[in-house]
């Protein structure tokens, strides 16, 4: 579910909607959710409307409650966020906002101050984790450059007196322009941008019969792990998204790996061989109660980016041999077989991977960040330039952390010397 | 402790509401706005004819500080006045830059000055002047009830503010010369020191420096480059018309290599560098020796040489503060251009001292650990005059609202410079002396030193620190500004007509009011007289006032929000003695953090580096729940 609260809430009800209309109040209603500026459907679901104050913020607040999917909600926060008036709320502000309008009575107080701990203490984890990796570099390399470039601007407006290098906001440009343009090459990235609103793709592998559509259902069914299902685009190919560890997965069913003279099935055999080529992971997996050792043609799908599982381990005479074993049926084997899928997820996400909203938050930051730049090119005052470029600093430090007066004096009195 | 209650009181002995100690320019202002405001004030210093001394260099204001003298102005403080009538050279710095970053800055002549400070309180009803060196505080209960002297008197009051610089532990050093005491021939004061030590105040050690004091008479002035004031010079304070002293030139020369050679040459005897001092100095006002050693490729530092009066030959070679061995400062000063042949009245030096942490202060100034006691200027860890003022006055108006059992009066971040400071000290503290930048201002393009009367002159009202001169003033100056938007409200031009004066605007049809066109970048007041003849007649400093609001209309309306989210955080505060043990859901170093800091609002909470948001939204659930069920939530 996602909860849009503010002034701009009805407005951005009837653009994600697209109803001129608002629904009635506090009454369910189905809507197709649409990207506003393409008009392409995103997800279809129910949507409720509370006039402020009687919301939960006390504010006007529109709820979207659609299938979620990481990727489905990443999209519709993404087209929420270019809304005008309308950005991802801080941890904790609709609960701040809901005390704020004195909405919310104690023991709401007490359980939400717990749960918003708890969230953005995993935020805080999960932003950690990602600001270790390359993406974490690349983020502190441009809060360098933007203190930088911030403490040349701030020593000339301070210190006008003092025997500093001339043109120092002149110097300051092309640096602005640079992280402006990296800034923006890394939002357009096309491939990341794709990954973001897809996630890890997987699919299961294997003859018919050995248990692909059990395995399916049976990561489907887990609370831990389930955010949504929907029909395949294809008939053969069942995807079910999931949510692992934090890493947004799509997890594709394929039609059995054999030969056939059917031309339909054939077919299917045709796209699961293809969409095994194309997925980020293959679990390959085959029945060990029949053949304790795994054919060559299943031995022939695995690759570098394939993990092996054996099924049906209740009904086998011995432990299998090769393979991670499960029993679907009994559940034997699956936290195991889910902890390793985790983990192929984070790896093949790259930079830390995460979650679609701390994703969308990156993005956000960063759409501020570059368009707070481009705004600092287009003045000349130094003031108005120092202005931007600090708004820059403050948008970027919702990534990496906030960038504090300290750290630009720290860089003025270093680099120049200053002092009379 | 010595209990007031055990003491003979005589019954003719006056009491006061607020006693300040200290006769610097934090007393000063501090003593006066107590005055202001009505409360009996006395100031105690054990000298009346250094009252309102520059002790270092004899200028007043610069960027940043240049703003904090306009906002005690705006609140009738004495200092922009008083430097209005002892300044001799006035220049605006950043004048060709935007007028959020324009900082004034005067040369004063030191007694003109200190003669007019002392002129100014003279004037001030409510206010008593005594010598007198404080030798302790008298408690009552655990409260401040008044001061014992040395000379074994007795004053009682309800707040004392104690202003006294550098004096605790302090510690001059020349060259290998140490030794213990206040300013230059001044003892420092021991007994009042004891005092704060044995309250348990949290201290640490600073260090700051001065140049060696040249005669003007053994200048080659004519060898060096000149640097003149403006003219006609613009005062400080809104109540000055015009400048009356004579104004004069100050010179800029430069350090050499020679000098370079012999600063390295003598490092060894270097107090900073020989270990002899341990306080930590200021990092944009570094001693010559450590710009030599720490930029080393430079191959000369700029030395502004500025007198220090009308008919005072002494100068402030500005830029070569310096504790070296006197002998070696002699050599340095020897190689300086202009400098030749120099006489050096009064050799540089460096002074350790001890200040207090300002997180042991709440926001009025008022120390923690013991109610009543207000700590103001460089005791608290800050340097310059102007900064010291700033909080003289502010806790002066906290101590007499206190002492009339009034609510406190705080500025905040949006308010003014005086605001960030107060904040930034009390919250997170200094690692080194503190002093005013703008960059330390989130809202720069509000908080100008243009707008200070209008942001500030209200709040004063309010409060009834303002005397009627400015009252007077500051409404004539509201009404011309109001009659003049007025009239820019009522003028309109179609896109068109605008285009017919060269204005180029969107051809959209609108009609735009003379102050929206003010708002464009190449639009300023004579093109709008040129469409409108009649503006003609509105005073300069109201149009010049109405061109800078628009030039910065789009940005300060885009930080409103801003500036409304930071206040509702403000206006949440925090109880005094929050037990943040018996909070659950803080994380250990959160919690260790909170209650090291003890933040007065939620918003102060959130500005601790190193608090998360969860953690405030806990503070924020726990005191509303508190305030809600009417239960304490304080042990």
């Amino acid at each position: 579910m996602i909860r849009v609260s503010g002034a701009q809430a009805g407005a951005a009800l009837a653009a994600v909607t697209g109803r001129a209309a608002l629904p009635a109040a506090r009454q369910a209603t189905l809507a197709t959710f649409v990207d506003p500026d393409s008009g392409e459907a995103l997800d279809r679901g129910l949507v409720l409307w509370f006039p402020g104050p009687n919301s939960f913020t006390g504010e006007d607040v529109a709820e979207l409650h659609g299938h979620g999917g990481g990727a489905v909600v990443a999209a519709l926060l993404a087209v929420l966020s270019r809304l005008p008036g309308c950005r991802l709320a801080e941890a904790g502000e609709f609960t701040r906002r809901a005390f704020q309008h004195g909405r919310m009575d104690l023991t709401q107080a007490e359980g939400l101050a717990d749960l918003i701990a708890a969230e953005t203490e995993a935020q805080r984890r999960q932003a950690q984790r990602q600001m270790d990796g390359a993406l974490g570099r690349l983020y502190e390399g441009w809060r360098a450059d933007l203190i930088a470039a911030l403490a040349h601007l701030e020593a000339e407006i301070d210190f006008p007196d003092e025997d500093l290098p001339g043109g120092l906001l002149a110097r300051q440009r092309p640096v602005l322009e640079v992280l402006a343009g990296e800034i923006s090459g890394h939002l357009d990235d096309g491939h990341r941008g794709e990954r973001l609103r897809e996630g890890c793709h997987m699919v299961i592998l294997g003859a018919p019969n050995v248990g692909k559509s059990s395995l399916l259902n049976a990561l489907a069914r887990r609370d831990a792990a389930i955010v949504s299902s929907q029909a395949g685009t294809t008939r053969d190919i069942v995807e079910v998204h999931l949510n692992l560890d934090g890493y947004p997965v799509v997890l594709a069913d394929t039609a059995g790996l054999r030969e056939s003279g059917d031309a339909i099935e054939a077919e299917g055999v045709r796209r699961a061989q293809e969409r095994g080529s194309r997925a980020d992971l293959k679990i390959v997996l085959y029945d060990c109660a029949a053949t304790p050792v795994p054919g060559s043609d299943v031995l022939a799908l695995l690759d570098d980016d394939g993990i092996l599982v054996a099924n049906k381990t209740d009904r086998a005479a011995a432990a299998p041999t090769m393979g991670l074993p499960v029993s679907i049926k009994t559940g034997a084997g699956m936290n195991d077989l889910l902890r390793r899928l985790g983990a192929e997820a984070g790896q093949r996400m790259g930079d830390g991977g995460s979650s679609g909203l701390t994703r969308a938050r990156h993005r956000q930051g960063l759409e501020d960040c570059r368009d707070a730049l481009l705004r600092s090119l287009g003045e000349t005052d130094e003031e108005l330039v120092a202005e931007d470029v600090r708004l820059a600093a403050r948008h970027l430090g919702r990534i990496t952390g906030r960038v504090d007066v300290e750290d630009i004096l720290d860089v003025v009195f270093g680099d120049f010397c200053i002092g009379k | 402790m010595t209990l007031a209650s055990a003491l003979p009181i005589l019954p003719a002995m006056k009491t006061y509401d607020v006693i300040v100690v200290g006769g610097g320019h934090a007393g000063c202002e501090a003593a006066a706005a107590a005055a202001r405001l009505g409360a009996c004030t006395l100031l105690l210093t054990h000298r009346l004819d250094t009252i309102g001394e520059m002790s270092c260099n004899p200028a007043i204001g610069g960027l940043g500080k240049g703003h904090l003298v306009r906002e005690i102005d705006a609140l009738d403080g004495l200092m922009g006045r008083v430097a209005d009538a002892g300044g001799i050279q006035f220049r605006m710095l950043n004048r060709r830059k935007g007028p959020a970053v324009r900082g004034l800055r005067a040369q004063a002549d030191r007694a003109l000055y200190r003669a007019a400070m002392q002129q100014a309180l003279s004037e001030v009803e409510n206010l008593s002047i005594q010598a007198g060196a404080v030798d302790d505080l008298l408690l009552r209960d655990g409260v401040v009830a008044g001061v014992c002297l040395e000379d074994g008197r007795e004053i009682l009051c309800g707040r004392v503010i104690v202003t006294t610089g550098t004096f605790l532990r302090g510690q001059i050093h020349i060259g290998e010369k140490t030794w213990p005491a206040g300013r230059m021939g001044e003892a420092p004061a021991l007994g009042l020191s004891k005092r704060l030590y044995d309250l348990g105040l949290s201290m640490d050690r600073l260090k700051t420096g001065t140049p060696p004091r040249l005669d003007g008479r053994t200048i080659d002035w004519a060898a060096l480059e000149r640097q003149p004031g403006d003219n006609p010079p613009e005062p400080f304070s809104t109540l000055t018309d015009s400048i009356r002293n004579r104004q004069i030139d100050c010179h800029i020369t430069w350090t050499n290599q020679a000098g370079h050679e012999l600063i390295r040459a003598n490092l060894d005897r270097a107090p900073i560098y020989s270990g002899q001092i341990e306080g930590t100095g200021p990092r944009y006002c570094p001693s010559i020796e450590d710009k030599v050693v720490r930029f080393a490729d430079r191959t000369r530092h700029q030395i502004f040489l500025e007198p220090e009066g009308l008919d005072d030959h002494t100068v402030y070679p500005n830029g070569i503060s310096t504790s070296l061995p006197e002998d070696v400062q002699a050599a340095l000063l020897q190689e300086i251009p202009g400098l030749g042949n120099v006489t050096m009245i009064q050799p540089g030096y460096a002074i350790e001292y001890d200040f207090v942490d300002p997180r042991e202060l709440w926001p009025s100034l008022e120390t923690r650990r013991l109610p009543g006691l207000y700590l103001a200027g460089q005791i608290n860890g800050t340097t310059g005059y102007e900064e010291a003022a700033a909080q003289g006055l502010m806790a002066g108006l906290n101590a007499a609202l206190a002492a009339g059992g009034g609510e406190h009066f705080i500025l905040d971040r949006a308010h003014g410079y005086m605001g960030v400071m107060i904040d930034d000290l009390v919250t997170r503290g200094t690692q080194e002396p503190y002093r005013m930048f703008t960059s330390r201002a989130e809202y720069r393009l509000l908080l100008r030193s243009d707008n200070a009367d209008q942001r500030l002159t209200p709040l004063g009202l309010a409060l009834g620190c303002v005397g009627t001169e400015r009252r007077a003033a500051f409404l004539n100056k509201e009404a011309a500004l109001t009659k003049a938007r007025d009239i820019l409200e009522t003028r309109q031009v179609t896109p068109h007509e605008a285009g017919a004066h060269g204005i180029v605007i969107n051809q959209d049809g609108r009609r735009r009011s003379g102050m929206a066109l003010l708002a464009f970048k190449d639009v300023d007041f004579a093109r709008l007289i040129s469409i409108w003849p009649e503006l003609e007649s509105l005073p300069t400093e109201i149009t010049t006032q109405l061109e800078i609001e628009a030039h910065y209309a789009s940005y300060l309306s885009r930080q409103q929000a801003d500036i409304e989210a930071y206040r509702r955080d403000e206006a949440l505060e925090l109880p005094k003695n929050l037990d943040y043990d018996q909070i659950s859901g803080f994380s250990n170093e959160v919690r260790e953090k909170l209650k090291r800091h003890g933040p007065a609002t939620l918003g102060a909470a959130a500005r601790i580096p190193g608090v998360t948001p969860a953690a405030v939204t806990i503070l924020l659930a726990h005191v509303r729940r508190s305030k809600r069920t009417g239960r304490s939530a304080v042990a």
